[in-house]
């Protein structure tokens, strides 16, 4: 027993040992929402080749389902427990995850929220996203200038995540709404709009059966329907097979906000009219970055002007620029896009 | 013998007690029953009856309420379409379901033969049978791993396919690196994995070849449950594997069987699966595997094993579709159709425990 006990103890300090020597580096902790949408598995490449560049150790890892918050939790008690310097987070639940986060801030750990804001925004040390709302918008805007007349007359279907009304299924489909010019009612929920040329509102799970099912029903509800705004491109291509089934898939305009590379031929085929491209390695990237400049001894990274978060950008797609609105062709954005 | 002619020999002293004795054979009591009685009876002989009672008036009730928008032929023929993936996984999840076990991977099986199909023919542009063939083989191999987990090391079934899931999901993504395949390129490099969702018009009603799939494997299941040994076998595993065993059926090489069965009916799931989005996603199918459950419970099927239907399954499938349909076409916001779909799963399996309590 006691022999075992001695061995143990041995194991231990060597264990010990080789843990400080490999601590030089500093460690950055990568938490994504899950590892299985495109999306973060592109913005985990973006993290890893960043920490190459910096030098520094990333740990990655996901919630198990989108929704997930024990799961990230348990990530960021685990990341204290190694001494990580920085953590970059995209939170399934923004007010949930909050404890955890003050629990890494006042362990000295810099906290930044990739993608999707902490609620209150300033629980992080700072946020690196996309401005869902102005991707949102920027489609809708395109949407009405290339409609010209016939937005008046517009029948609206609009293909959202899923029931929970997270910010940034909000934020886009609000910004989509306003871009378009329909008064919004309260700009934090989806569905109180008045206007009576949205037929309608579904959820698609951003995927593309979830993407065709919505589609079938709205078009059950309204033949009509002319102009379609999506979630992300997965669920526009869904959209797009139940609209091509019965013929409509001419005169439907679709519009979508991700700009991964299937979402972006999409745009090229004249599946998708008009997409808001984002940047997610360069979240990833950024976010590195103002780890090392932390660990360096440097200050905290610094919002945009007029925002509370550090915008990565987003840019315009369509192969039919609207007006005077700038935007990138499909063969452009084929070398930015991700997944 | 000295009394010939008579009918009873004569009884020996000690026979004499038998006169006081119970001389009728078993017989079931019949009693006057209450008509609620006779119904509860009704239903316990007829397990879909259920179902097909509460597909008929929900159809009536959205009918009623929503009007021609949803009775059109080709609004209840899109139903048809909206449930063929979850009646082809329904499916292999009735038998399993039989056998008192429980298929948790299904959906994942569903996926990864998805993306084997599309790699090979889309990505690789090998041939396209040989493609569907080989998914086909994997979902095989995906059931041999179930089976051989729960009658080999006599694992319960909800814990082996809780792991497989996870495993069958896992290796999906490493395959599909995350990456969707676009519905132009399958439709430009190998059709045939689209074949499945090409429309057929009848009358206004719009069905796909992939709907026709799902009621000829249903009508196939339906002949092998109820015509054939293995079918009554599946049933005798379910309800009592014990007696099962004594009475001479292998009952390890009847729940092997099923899950490999059930791994096949996957494969042919993802074929649908790809016919109706055209794409091929490793994001499909997530909802799969608790769709088919609820779709099997719904359709009158006890979870305890030993009784369940496959007609009962394609009718809870479609319950549940008009349920979504008909609440999405009436306006309701899709927060109180998850709440509609919730009661309906327990509403279903209460009526089906108020059946087996029936005692006559």
């Amino acid at each position: 027993m006691r022999q075992s006990f001695g061995l143990f103890a041995a194991l231990a300090l060597t264990l010990g040992a080789t843990s400080a020597f490999a601590a030089d580096k500093p460690i950055v902790g990568l938490i994504t929402k899950t590892n299985t949408n495109p999306f973060f598995v592109k913005m985990k490449a973006g993290a890893e080749e960043a920490a190459k560049a910096n030098d520094v150790e990333l740990r990655s890892f996901a919630g198990k389902v989108d929704g997930d918050n024990e799961g990230q939790v348990a990530a960021i008690e685990n990341l204290i427990a190694a001494g990580a310097k920085g953590i970059l987070i995209t939170p399934n639940d923004s007010r949930a995850i909050v404890p955890a986060v003050e629990k890494a801030r006042a362990a000295g750990i810099l906290v930044i929220a990739l993608d999707t804001p902490l609620d209150p925004a300033n629980a992080a040390d700072a946020t690196f996203a996309t401005d869902n709302f102005l991707a949102g918008q920027l489609i809708g805007q395109w949407a009405a200038k290339t409609l010209g007349a016939k937005a008046a007359s517009a029948k609206i279907a609009l293909l959202d995540l899923n029931v929970n009304q997270i910010s940034v299924d909000v934020a886009r489909d609000q910004g989509f709404l306003k871009g378009f010019g329909i008064d919004l009612g309260n700009p934090a929920k989806i569905g109180d709009e008045k206007d009576a040329r949205i037929v309608g509102h579904d959820v698609t799970l951003g995927s593309e059966e979830g993407g065709r099912k919505a589609m079938e029903n709205l078009l059950q509800k309204d033949p009509g329907i002319s102009l379609v705004y999506t979630i992300n491109e997965p669920a526009a291509a869904g959209a797009y097979e139940a609209l091509r089934s019965v013929g409509r898939d001419k005169d439907v305009l679709i519009v979508s906000v991700d700009g991964g590379c299937p979402g972006v031929r999409n745009v090229k085929d004249g599946v998708i009219g008009a997409t808001s491209m984002q940047f997610p390695l360069l979240m990833a990237a950024k976010g590195v970055e103002a780890v090392k400049a932390f660990a360096s001894g440097g200050g905290k990274p610094k919002a945009s002007p007029g925002l509370d978060f550090v915008n990565t950008g987003v840019e315009l797609v369509t192969d039919k620029p609207a007006g005077e609105m700038p935007s990138i062709d499909s063969a452009a954005a084929l070398k930015k896009c991700w997944g | 013998m000295t009394d010939i002619g008579s009918s009873r020999p004569a009884a020996q002293a000690f026979e004499l007690v038998l006169d006081k004795g119970e001389s009728r054979v078993a017989e079931f009591e019949v009693r006057a029953r209450s008509p609620l009685q006779k119904l509860q009876h009704f239903l316990h002989a007829n397990p879909t009856a259920v179902p097909a009672i509460v597909l008929l008036l929900s159809v009536a009730a959205f009918g009623f309420t929503v009007g021609s928008r949803f009775l059109s032929t080709f609004n209840l023929s899109l139903i048809i379409q909206q449930v063929t993936i979850i009646g082809v996984i329904g499916a292999a999840q009735t038998l399993i379901v039989i056998t008192a076990g429980i298929d948790l991977s299904v959906g994942a099986i569903m996926v990864l033969c998805s993306i084997i199909m599309g790699k090979l023919a889309v990505t690789l542009g090998l041939p396209a049978p040989i493609a569907l063939l080989v998914g086909v083989a994997a979902g095989a191999g995906c059931g041999v791993l179930n089976g051989a987990l729960v009658t080999r090391l006599k694992l319960p079934p909800f814990i082996v396919t809780l792991g497989t899931w996870s495993i069958f999901f896992a290796l999906n993504l490493w395959y599909s690196a995350s990456e969707t395949i676009r519905s132009q390129e399958v439709a430009k490099i190998a059709p045939l994995l689209q074949a499945l969702g090409t429309p057929v018009n009848v009358l206004g009603a719009r069905f796909t070849y992939g709907s026709f799939f799902m009621l000829g494997l249903v009508a196939l299941i339906w002949f092998v449950l109820n015509r054939t040994a293995f079918g009554r076998h599946l049933y005798a595993v379910g309800d009592d594997p014990d007696a099962a065993r004594l009475s001479g059926i292998r009952t390890d090489r009847i729940l092997f069987s099923v899950y490999v069965i059930a791994g096949v009916i996957c494969a042919l799931g993802a074929w649908t699966l790809i016919g109706r989005i055209g794409s091929i996603s490793p994001q499909a199918g997530q909802t799969a595997n608790l769709d088919s459950i609820t779709a099997v419970v719904v359709g009158g099927a006890s979870l305890f094993g030993g009784r369940g239907s496959i007609i009962g399954t394609l009718i809870g499938a479609l319950i549940v579709g008009v349920f979504r349909n008909g609440l999405a076409l009436s306006d309701v916001d899709v927060l109180w159709q998850e709440f509609a779909v919730g009661w309906l799963i327990i509403i279903a399996v209460a009526l089906d425990q108020w059946i087996r309590k029936v005692s006559a």
